[in-house]
């Protein structure tokens, strides 16, 4: 085995290190689908639902508060930036600059998190939980208001959860970046990482209209 | 056989096209334009246009998730074969999204038992 492949960890069922990255990138990229396919039930779901009950999605979709909304996005795709300028850093092989911005990544994920607490605990309080003691003030239907926050809870639910393992999955690749694993030749788990990250992202670019947007102007 | 060498040597070109992915700079003016497209779909939100409130709303949701996907997931600098994968992933979510509500949407047309 040459030398630079040795470098790169190419595995014996690989020709080289570009066909092995490849392999990698398609088993990603194959994961991803199955993971849109998964979130794409849920807005299925959403859909349907809107459509048969428009009044009352329009009135429950006005409890979510709008700048908030705007605020995460913001904060998330400054998270997909830092990612993006990580796997830059470990292509170009600066380990202090990949460090920093993988801890930026983590931060800015964080935060996203902290203020979907936030807004999780406000419906607490307000009782716009589904459940025996929903309570949704003003709203028009307020049986079918309920559908909307189930809905809402669980596909900003389950965006959260990818959100919770990519942090604890970037906990990891700071560690392994400390120690010096990642090189210019070979960063896969970086950048298959920072795949994931952006999908996560692309989810939340389509649940904020949805959720927070489409109906602000008809109450 | 001599058809996969050459084949894995067309991935090894083009996977090494790849590799570089976009300067910085790009990456700085996508992030740029994915704010201001945030801020200004928060504003047309609040903007009455009847029923395109929600094509608007979609289609910047669009724009910018493709933006995310050409420059940050290194699409536009992908092989082929990465290309394909996630056209069919989209296609199978609109055959699903589609088909679903062309049935939802069409039910209340005609007054029969079953809708």
């Amino acid at each position: 085995m040459s030398s630079p492949a040795a470098a790169a960890n190419v595995r014996h069922h690989f020709e080289n290190a570009e066909q092995q990255k490849d392999a990698s990138t398609i088993g990603m990229w194959i994961f991803l689908v199955t993971e849109l396919m998964f979130f794409g039930g849920l807005f299925m779901a959403y859909f349907v639902y809107r459509q048969a009950y428009p009044d009352a999605f329009a009135s429950a979709s006005n409890k979510t508060d709008l700048l908030i909304g705007a605020f995460n996005t913001t904060v998330l795709i400054c998270s997909s930036l830092t990612m993006a300028l990580a796997v830059n850093a470990a292509a170009v092989g600066k380990k202090a600059l990949l460090i920093m911005f993988l801890v930026a990544t983590l931060l800015l994920g964080s935060a996203f998190l902290g203020v979907k607490t936030y807004e999780y605990h406000d419906k607490w309080v307000h009782h716009e939980i589904p459940g025996q003691h929903f309570e949704c003030e003003g709203c028009k239907d307020s049986g079918h208001a309920s559908l909307f926050f189930s809905l809402y809870f669980a596909m900003t639910g389950l965006h959260a959860s990818h959100m919770i393992i990519g942090a604890g999955y970037l906990i990891f690749l700071i560690i392994q970046a400390k120690k010096g694993k990642f090189t210019p030749a070979w960063h896969t788990p970086v950048e298959m990482f920072g795949l994931y990250w952006h999908f996560i992202d692309i989810v939340w670019i389509f649940l904020f209209p949805l959720l927070y947007l489409i109906d602000r102007v008809h109450k | 056989m001599s058809a996969l060498k050459e084949s894995s040597h067309d991935q090894t070109t083009e996977g090494h096209a790849a590799h570089h992915g976009p300067s910085k700079g790009v990456y700085y003016a996508v992030f740029a334009t994915l704010i201001v497209l945030t801020w200004v779909t928060s504003w047309i939100a609040t903007v009455d246009l009847g029923p395109f409130n929600i094509y608007v709303a979609l289609s910047i949701a669009v724009f910018k998730a493709t933006m995310v996907l050409f420059f940050f997931m290194h699409v536009k600098y992908g092989t082929r074969l990465t290309k394909m994968i996630i056209m069919s992933g989209i296609y199978w979510l609109i055959l699903l999204l589609f088909i679903v509500m062309m049935d939802f949407w069409t039910r209340n047309w005609m007054g029969v038992p079953g809708r």
